[in-house]
């Protein structure tokens, strides 16, 4: 292998990315995107649920059970229809996703201690907030009827089981976002950067005259190869920054063993797309054929958004195959759980060969004699 | 003088397609050698087999005394290489792709500075260097190409029809580029299928359906021609070239704009016969006459010989 050929092949490949809008737009525009989507947008938590409260005990005790819900941070108080009707026009509008009502028996029941029925009405159209929209609603209004039993008193519970969660104490879906759209932000870039530009010499001829010069296969392929990692680490580096600046994601582990792990999956992953390039030998057909293979499981099975336990064992099984999810494995225990080398061995051993192998099979493919 | 290539009973096949069927040829240095024949003679497949981009199917190839097959990367090292499409980088400025190629083939320091003005002079584009490549005019760009061919001074040069699409005066600017290099000893070797530019060539490999047919000086092939040629100058063409198809003791009838070229038996029998088909088609022949022949009918005699074009 001769560096002066390798470095004149990445030289030139950088030169076609600095002069390609469309590449630019997808290396640098993208990943931002990506991650003011998934980050922001896009949150698996719900809050400011709008309630609409319909209010007919008009009491202290109706009022205090009022405040419970958005003092909670989970619901906003948008509405305060009047009567039935009311209630039925807010739902069908959509403009509210949950109301209570509270009866004008509210306060005598309470204080009679016979129990005080209240009714929750939600917009079962999205199951996903209705459902945890009455966990919400459930656990405040608990909470407000053992804050009455007591009246103000303590008692001690005989069996109490006191919750906390590791890792990602607040719940927050961003935490388990960024971590995984790393490796999605990568494989982007292999199947719509890296995929075409095999392919796209062949198409264009200039593959013929590279081939009738000395360089060897293994430079053009590194050599194309380089300008990409550059880019994948920049990007990789962008959303990690994005994730503790912005979106406050907590950091705990090695930087540098983060470092090194990406670097060996993004090559893997850089060589699978050159790989496609070099086999396929056309432009549209490799970029499709990487965004199957790279970008679709590195968001859908990788335990980026589904998790791979709730996953039937057929799909659990394909996962074992998917080099994303080992990836995310990493990211998510260098992130939250801020472990080392000593837990993650299983994936490392496993990005050296995704690496080892995407390397590979991309020189292998790649043929400096036409057909 | 050493040869620079020795091909024998060079032969590809693609599928059941033969394209290079058993070429021998030896080529000494210095000489300019051209490869003349219609569309899927093998020509180009010929000179990817030289440039090690394909593998023969059989027979031998050397070049630069290292064989095509075994040592594809010596090869590559000693010769520069323009293949039939215009194929340096549009995107990239004259001079970016002037220095990949120096990077591709080991040209460093201050031979680099010293090839690279060269070059630029060469292709007359020193003022435009940053310009990008797919700007120029074609003509321009396949002076850079030549320039990038070269620029690490190979004993041999491999040219796949450099000049198609190029307007007749730059083809004849580059014509002479190319005299110069196999002056000062560059083996050229080089595909065409203008006749006017086969005439450039010491040396003509007259090749169809994959064969080589013959191989000599062009002035030789001429004077090997046996057969009699008539020029007949008519008034429409293509209606006279129907009517002596297949005309008894006419050969060949080929399109010369205006004028037809007839290869022929017995002229003197023949003119009778042709002067008597334009007659009954309403045709008149304004004149018949006996011509020495040109390039091109040596082509289209050596091609009737060996079983006609191939369709398409």
């Amino acid at each position: 292998m001769n560096r002066a050929r390798l470095l004149a092949v990445a030289r030139k490949e950088a030169t076609h990315l600095r002069r390609d809008r469309r590449s630019l737009l997808l290396a640098f525009l993208l990943p931002v995107f990506l991650i003011i989507f998934f980050g922001f947008a896009i949150t698996l938590d719900i809050k400011h649920i709008r309630l609409a409260v319909l209010d007919q005990s008009r009491t202290e005790s109706s009022r205090a059970l009022i405040q419970a819900f958005p003092s909670s941070g989970y619901f906003d108080l948008v509405a305060w229809p009047e009567d039935g009707a009311a209630v039925d026009a807010l739902l069908e509008s959509g403009r509210v996703k949950a109301v209570l009502v509270i009866g004008p028996d509210f306060a005598r029941d309470l204080a009679s201690g016979r129990g005080a029925p209240v009714q929750l009405l939600l917009d079962g159209a999205d199951a996903n907030t209705a459902t945890i929209a009455q966990n919400y609603a459930s656990a405040i209004v608990a909470r407000y009827g053992a804050d009455v039993q007591l009246r103000g008193r303590s008692l001690a519970l005989p069996v109490e089981a006191e919750s906390r969660v590791w890792y990602n104490e607040t719940l927050a879906s961003r935490n388990m976002i960024v971590p995984g759209l790393v490796a999605v932000i990568m494989s982007i870039i292999a199947a719509l950067l890296t995929a075409p530009t095999i392919a796209r010499e062949w198409e264009r001829g200039t593959m013929e005259q590279l081939a009738a010069t000395p360089v060897g296969r293994a430079e053009v392929v590194l050599g194309k190869l380089l300008p990409y990692v550059g880019i994948g680490l920049f990007d990789v580096g962008l959303a990690i920054a994005a994730g503790l600046g912005l979106l406050h994601v907590p950091f705990r582990g090695s930087m540098l063993l983060l470092a090194a792990l990406t670097l060996l999956f993004l090559v893997g992953t850089l060589g699978l797309g050159m790989f496609i390039s070099a086999t396929v030998k056309g432009q549209v057909l490799a970029t499709q054929i990487a965004i199957q293979t790279t970008y679709l499981p590195a968001m859908l099975l990788s335990g980026f958004i589904f998790s791979i336990p709730a996953m039937p064992w057929a799909l659990r099984l394909i996962t074992r195959i998917i080099p994303a999810r080992y990836y995310v494995t990493v990211t998510k225990g260098i992130f939250l759980k801020g472990v080392g080398a000593e837990v993650l061995w299983i994936e490392a051993v496993a990005m050296v060969l995704f690496a080892t192998a995407g390397l590979g099979l991309a020189v292998r493919a790649f043929r400096k004699e036409l057909e | 003088m050493p040869e620079a290539v020795r091909v024998q009973d060079l032969t590809r096949r693609f599928g059941d397609f033969t394209a290079v069927d058993r070429v021998s040829f030896d080529v000494g240095a210095g000489e300019i050698f051209g490869f003349l024949g219609p569309n899927g003679a093998g020509k180009t497949t010929t000179i990817k087999m030289l440039t090690a981009l394909l593998r023969p199917t059989s027979g031998m190839a050397q070049v630069a005394g290292f064989d095509v097959a075994t040592h594809p990367g010596e090869v590559k090292r000693r010769l520069g290489y323009m293949s039939q499409l215009f194929s340096l980088y549009p995107d990239l400025t004259v001079l970016e792709n002037i220095e990949l190629f120096a990077g591709l083939y080991g040209v460093r320091g201050a031979r680099f500075a010293a090839r690279r003005d060269w070059v630029l002079e060469l292709a007359g584009l020193t003022d435009q260097s940053r310009r990008l490549t797919g700007q120029l005019a074609l003509g321009w760009k396949q002076r850079l190409a030549l320039g990038c061919a070269v620029l690490h001074e190979p004993p041999l040069l491999f040219l796949d029809e450099p000049t198609s699409g190029v307007d007749p005066i730059s083809r004849r600017s580059f014509w002479d580029l190319i005299d110069g290099f196999a002056a000062s000893g560059t083996t050229v070797l080089v595909s065409t299928h203008y006749m006017e530019e086969a005439e450039y060539c010491h040396r003509l490999a007259v090749m169809n359906r994959g064969r080589l047919i013959a191989l000599d000086r062009p002035a030789a092939l001429k004077q090997a021609l046996r057969e009699p040629i008539l020029a007949v100058a008519v008034d429409d063409a293509p209606r006279a070239l129907e009517a002596l198809r297949g005309a008894p003791g006419v050969l060949e009838v080929t399109m010369y704009g205006r004028a037809l070229h007839a290869m022929v038996e017995d002229p003197a029998a023949a003119e009778r016969t042709i002067a008597a088909r334009l007659a009954a088609a309403g045709q008149a022949a304004r004149s018949i006459l006996p011509i020495a022949p040109s390039l091109e009918d040596v082509f289209v005699a050596f091609v009737h010989r060996s079983g006609g074009m191939v369709a398409g």
